[in-house]
């Protein structure tokens, strides 16, 4: 049991005593930016990145995977009591963790939530451990063809398959594409996409996009929206403790949460929303009290989707560390952070940066474990940050917002490029387009290209070298499946509909 | 699957979504106008720096089609976002705050463009209490300032305010070492 031993050594590392502050600093920040609407990991974790100049990467991973993980837990704390789900992810929380709270039960849907967080984020992080050695042994094999046709798979899996819309999707990924490609062409030297000045040689860091696209679209599309009805919080009644029924129904559920979670969230696909749903609609089909789905709030439907959406932010990890591809703005942005240090997360990360991949593993533990007592205790705490008014929360985005864009260098052409993209960000939200295949293809768009060249320059030019590697085809196939997969599935469904009577010789 | 058994509503154009797709193909053209003044070594000529650009030069312009013909077809935003109006006022008085930040930085520094910012956000957001949004606001640009800038060594513009407080805080620091 090699990983028992590498875990070990992780452990050792997470509990020094300026790690654990960290790990502390990073659940209590993830908690409150996921308990307010508005702020997001993704958001918080850019607007941090300038703490990689400061302190060791151990260090910051463990600060950035505190706020990932705690943000999980906060985000739930929002969608039960005022049933403005933070993000996708925990849409189908708010389906039944709010009628809870409205019959009186809020305290046990939290309670629930909570728990079954912590089990499926330790049974998650669990899976990391033991799946990321067996993941690096297959991706050793990888060359850059088949890391470019897996590239190509998760850009088809994040923003045609997950979402309402497949063609409004790649749009936001080509976006990503384009400004992802601005600045100097790291391999020719040749500038691209500049328009001709200097200031956009280095590029757009991706600070300012993760915080035009997050802070400021958030804040134009909230101002725009103020003749939209107003959620109101419900107000925290009943204990927190589960009654012995209440663990009964819970912990199947989340085991099954966990079971549905971690491996959707391993794929190279990611996404939360799949296995929510997933899980809620099993829950819905198992349970012993249909009657209570949509009336009174069941707790199995909080338990499983809850827990699901845990163990798949886990399973995230795995392809980020192993393969260095990211599958949710949140890792987008921790694979920029990889960057800045110089470090490429790839499968040789764990052996050459060994500290930092454990530590952060078993910083993960202790961080569901903080986190358990941070949101069951503390509730009342959290509850209080909901009750900020949105006129000071939105403004008090900005200001941070600028901080973050300014403090890079000083120059108002950055705050010009972040309010633009505010706009840009602004008409996505208004027009139901994803914003976070913008960061993916951002970030994501150049590594592509890279492996594309290299692969081209070792073929000498010759296309066909991603479809003679069988697994490169293989990955091309799936990524085409994934693709048109929904469209003939929709049209065979609609022809069969129609029924023989307008396609005779079809019968 | 009630709608679609439906008899389907006549399309109409949506303006709206017309312009979203309008103004891809533009973004379309654009990065064609960037990517022929991209420089190409011959020594490059096989996968050189243009390949990646005109392989999203035609995704954008194929997606840019599919989503005119979206558009043509009566369009793609859910009824609830229809429905609702467009407060134009907040929007534009937000927008005022951004510019103000952005004009106000450099000459007043980042505390007092903040402040500025603050006030005007609130506004538009329907708050009522001016004085106090200011002084919200003054406590929490200058821990952003303080708190986040100076602890993550992030240099932000510093104006009348900070250089104030920073000579201040630099003569309690001098005199507490003794």
């Amino acid at each position: 049991m090699e990983t028992l031993g590498h875990l070990a050594h992780g452990f050792s590392v997470a509990f020094s005593p300026m790690n654990l502050l960290w790990c502390l600093i990073g659940t209590t920040l993830g908690t409150a930016i996921g308990v307010l609407p508005g702020l997001g990991p993704a958001l918080t974790i850019a607007l941090l990145l300038p703490i990689t100049y400061q302190v060791a990467p151990e260090a910051s991973f463990i600060l950035f995977a505190g706020i990932y993980y705690g943000a999980m837990y906060g985000g739930s704390t929002t969608s039960i009591l005022l049933n403005t789900p933070g993000e996708s992810a925990t849409i189908v929380t708010a389906l039944e963790g709010n009628k809870m709270a409205r019959s009186g039960r809020g305290g046990a849907a939290l309670a629930t939530s909570a728990i079954g967080s912590f089990v499926a984020g330790t049974i998650g992080t669990l899976g990391v451990a033991f799946l990321a050695p067996v993941v690096v042994k297959f991706a050793l094999a990888f060359g850059p063809a088949e890391y470019f046709s897996l590239m190509v798979l998760a850009f088809i899996t994040v923003s045609a398959v997950l979402g309402s819309s497949s063609v409004r999707g790649l749009t936001s990924l080509f976006i990503g594409f384009v400004i992802g490609m601005i600045g100097v062409d790291l391999q020719t030297g040749q500038p691209r996409f500049t328009f001709g000045t200097n200031e956009l040689l280095d590029g757009v860091d991706v600070i300012i996009a993760a915080v035009g696209l997050f802070a400021v679209g958030e804040t134009l599309y909230m101002a725009s929206r103020r003749y939209a009805g107003k959620d109101e919080i419900v107000p925290l009644k009943g204990s927190l403790y589960m009654t012995a029924a209440e663990w009964g129904r819970s912990w199947k559920a989340w085991l099954r949460g966990a079971a549905i979670g971690f491996p959707i969230g391993a794929m190279p696909a990611g996404g939360a929303e799949i296995p929510t749903f997933l899980s809620y609609a099993i829950e819905k089909k198992l349970s012993k009290h249909k009657e209570e789905f949509g009336t009174v709030g069941a707790i199995e439907g909080v338990a499983g989707p809850e827990a699901a959406n845990n163990a798949s932010a886990a399973g995230v990890l795995v392809p980020m560390l192993t393969l260095g591809l990211p599958t949710s703005a949140t890792a987008a942005i921790m694979l920029s952070a990889f960057q800045s240090y110089g470090i490429n997360p790839g499968p040789l990360l764990l052996t050459t940066q060994a500290d930092l991949v454990w530590g952060l593993i078993a910083s993960l533990f202790i961080a569901n474990v903080i986190l358990v007592i941070l949101n069951l205790p503390l509730i009342g705490l959290w509850v209080r940050l909901l009750k900020i008014p949105a006129p000071q929360l939105y403004a008090g985005i900005l200001v941070f917002a600028t901080v973050g864009t300014y403090g890079i260098s000083q120059s108002p052409i950055d705050l010009v490029i972040l309010y633009l993209l505010g706009a840009a960000g602004f008409l996505m939200r208004r027009f139901d387009f994803p914003t976070a295949p913008v960061i993916i293809g951002m970030i994501l768009g150049p590594l592509a290209e890279t492996q594309f060249r290299r692969a081209m320059t070792i073929s000498n030019g010759d296309w066909s070298v991603f479809y003679t590697h069988k697994l490169s085809l293989v990955l091309l196939i799936l990524a085409f499946i994934g693709l048109a997969g929904p469209h003939i599935w929709a049209f065979i469904e609609h022809r069969r509909r129609r029924g023989p009577e307008h396609v005779p010789g079809d019968a | 699957m009630s709608t679609s058994d439906q008899q389907p509503a006549p399309t109409r154009l949506a303006m709206p979504e017309l312009l979203i797709g309008i103004g891809l193909l533009a973004c379309a053209g654009a990065v064609a106008w960037q990517t022929l003044v991209i420089p190409v070594s011959p020594l490059y000529s096989k996968v050189g720096p243009t390949v990646f650009p005109y392989l999203t030069m035609t995704g954008m312009i194929v997606l840019s089609l599919l989503l005119i013909v979206a558009a043509l077809r009566g369009g793609w935003q859910p009824q609830e976002e229809k429905d609702t109006p467009t407060d134009w006022k907040a929007m534009g008085i937000v927008v005022a705050g951004l510019v103000a930040n952005l004009v106000l930085i450099h000459p007043l520094g980042f505390t007092a463009a903040s402040v500025v910012m603050f006030v005007l956000i609130c506004y538009a957001f329907g708050s009522r209490h001016t004085l106090r949004d200011a002084l919200t606001g003054l406590v929490l640009a200058l821990a952003a300032y303080f708190g986040f800038a100076r602890a993550l060594g992030v240099n932000i513009g510093a104006g009348f305010i900070e250089n104030q407080l920073n000579t201040v805080i630099d003569a309690i620091i001098a005199t507490l070492r003794g």
